[in-house]
């Protein structure tokens, strides 16, 4: 751990780093530069780990206005290397699990696209699970992910690394002379005592089972939507911490020299989300808060052999400020505990 | 990896069009000329003014129309507002096209086509007819039931006057909501008019209108025999990207802007009723 600051030093003066990073307070994943406050115990940044593929806002062109003429000028994706490091098991499912099948499914999205193909990703095995996590529930393994570059464990006061893919390998080579060869079994007890803590968890015996096959479609005329919404102040936290949201939003705006047209993450907790001239398809917020979870737990399974769209990252969990969330949601309409 | 899936291309407005005091038609070429892109019936396009907004809009010219695209829009909008302002000469952007079109080539092709339009309903449509009319040989008997609040508010009343209603083998059928004394034609509502003329059951149709005359036509066709299988509509829900990735068309399974705008409505009874 004492290199892991020289760690850090050598990859961003490859190429960019990402980290979580502590500012004002809270800690997200951030560019790093040498004396950053770097917060690998943070088992929760406040927003997911979206960011580094799928900006809270991104350019698609530049405009400029001459008349009746207009000059566009497209912004060019992502082509430089990058690093995240530090993911947790549940943010990476997001990207590998979800994001992918909606970006890169047909039409391909070049920008989410190009950033998937330069990025590394470091995935940290969850040491400390909080209260509000279940990713067990979706088949996410906290101790050890199969959906990023390479896997990190820390184990008392040493950082072990183990490369997944092509990529991650790469990235263990530029750190070469700062790595020792290392014993598999601090890892494998590790891993061991994470399995353990996850099922000391309070959400740990959270399923799912009952909603698979669009069992949850019966649910859409359910009067619980009502009871469920109620106090649904349709303020959209949930969508922005979520990794596996990805409605966007398409604007404009005008510097004063030119437009810029640019994509920004949006909600359809929003009451303007569907507006259109002549009104609203969904409009209260019962109807759009059955969407975000509709959408969620049947809609995306349907069109994706069964995959929910929810990694169980429980970031929903905290930050809800009337406490309702995709558990509560899960429990009302037809998940149920396990049986043994 | 191309991005004019979200990026724009460049178009210019090549001549504008007023047909009633709110629906105006406009033409656009590439900047050397020519057609932008290529489409098929039913098919749309994102048109944008920068700073001002984007939005999606039907393709109203048939795909047969060589030279150039047409946008039939109603000013009801920021962006519409500014599009009915504008004179020729306006570069505008433009990327598509968007969605599945309605099945001419497949479930459609030797069928007898019954078209039924209420108000700026006729612009998605018009791309259609004018197809059929293009490859008449391939179409049976084709119908078209047209009605709008009064006599000025029907489009394209002079193309649909002068040329659809003289080719043989097709059938005009006007309507206007309230009486005016230069009318001589059919005074009443569209589904009502439907049910009077009393359409022979063996026909495809195709419907676009306001949602209060659809789900009324629907009742008339049901009442003459017609079933949900044989009736295809255009729908139009908020839209940001056309390709089926941000969220706002999402009804059900569907995004509209990629697995629409076009459904038939056995399909669209299986999706939730929120459109």
């Amino acid at each position: 751990m004492t290199r892991l600051t020289e760690a850090f030093d050598r990859i961003s003066a490859a190429q960019k780093l990402y980290l979580p990073i502590e500012k004002a307070e809270q800690v997200n994943f951030d560019e790093y530069a040498p004396g950053a406050n770097v917060r690998l115990d943070v088992t929760k940044t406040v927003k997911s780990a979206k960011d580094a593929f799928f900006p809270q806002c991104e350019d698609f062109a530049h405009f400029h206005m001459d008349g009746k003429s207009i000059n566009v000028k497209p912004v060019a994706p992502e082509s430089e290397p990058f690093t995240v490091f530090g993911v947790r098991a549940c943010d990476a499912r997001s990207f590998k699990g979800v994001l992918d099948l909606v970006f890169l499914s047909d039409p391909l999205d070049p920008y989410y696209a190009a950033r998937r193909e330069h990025g590394t990703l470091v995935v940290l095995a969850c040491g400390n699970p909080e209260e509000s996590c279940f990713c067990q529930t979706f088949g996410v393994n906290p101790a050890e992910s199969a959906d990023g570059d390479a896997n990190a464990w820390i184990v008392g006061d040493t950082m072990y690394l183990k490369a997944v893919t092509e990529k991650g390998e790469k990235l263990l080579a530029l750190l070469g002379d700062l790595l020792s060869d290392a014993d598999d079994q601090p890892v494998e007890a590790e891993k061991a005592r994470i399995h353990e803590e996850m099922a000391k968890l309070p959400l740990a015996d959270l399923s799912v089972e009952s909603l698979k096959d669009g069992a949850m479609m019966e649910e859409f005329n359910s009067p619980r939507w009502k009871d469920l919404s109620a106090a649904c102040l349709g303020c959209g936290s949930c969508t922005f911490v979520c990794p596996t949201c990805q409605c966007y939003d398409i604007r404009d705006f005008n510097t004063g020299h030119g437009v810029q047209r640019y994509r920004c993450w949006d909600s359809c907790m929003y009451s303007d989300f569907t507006l259109m001239a002549h009104g609203s398809n969904r409009p209260t917020q019962l109807e759009r808060f059955r969407q975000r979870f509709m959408h969620k737990l049947v809609y995306f399974p349907m069109n994706n052999d069964g995959v929910f769209s929810c990694v169980g990252c429980g970031r929903c969990v905290e930050k809800c400020p009337i406490h309702m969330n995709i558990v509560k949601v899960i429990k009302a309409l037809g998940g149920k505990k396990h049986v043994d | 990896m191309s991005i004019e899936n979200l990026v724009p291309q460049l178009g210019v407005v090549t001549a504008i069009r007023t047909d009633t005091p709110d629906i105006k038609t406009f033409r656009v070429n590439a900047l050397g000329g020519g057609k932008v892109f290529e489409h098929k019936p039913g098919q749309c396009a994102m048109l944008s003014i920068p700073g001002v907004g984007e939005a999606m809009f039907s393709i109203t010219s048939s795909p047969t129309e060589k030279d150039f695209m047409e946008f039939s829009i109603k000013k009801c909008g920021c962006l519409t507002s500014w599009l009915h302002q504008m004179d020729v000469g306006q570069e505008i952007l433009i990327r598509g096209p968007y969605g599945n079109g309605f099945p001419v080539d497949t479930a459609l092709k030797g069928q007898n086509l019954l078209f039924i339009a209420g108000g700026v309903g006729l612009a998605p449509l018009h791309s259609v007819i004018n197809y059929v009319r293009a490859n008449r040989a391939d179409y049976g008997t084709v119908d078209i039931v047209y009605g709008s609040r009064s006599m000025e508010d029907l489009l394209d009343l002079d193309e649909i006057q002068n040329e659809w209603a003289k080719e043989e083998g097709i059938n005009v059928h006007l309507t206007i909501d309230r009486a005016q004394d230069t009318w001589p034609g059919h005074v009443g509502f569209v589904p009502s008019y439907v049910k009077e003329l009393g359409f022979d059951p063996d026909k495809n149709v195709l419907v676009c209108g306001p949602p209060i005359m659809i789900k009324f036509t629907l009742g008339s066709l049901t009442e003459l025999g017609f079933v949900n299988t044989q009736i295809y509509t255009t729908m139009e829900l908020r839209m940001k990207c056309g390709v089926g990735k941000c969220g706002r068309c999402n009804i059900g399974n569907k995004y509209v802007c990629k697995d629409g705008p076009v459904f038939r409505f056995d399909e669209l009874g299986e999706l939730p009723s929120e459109y």
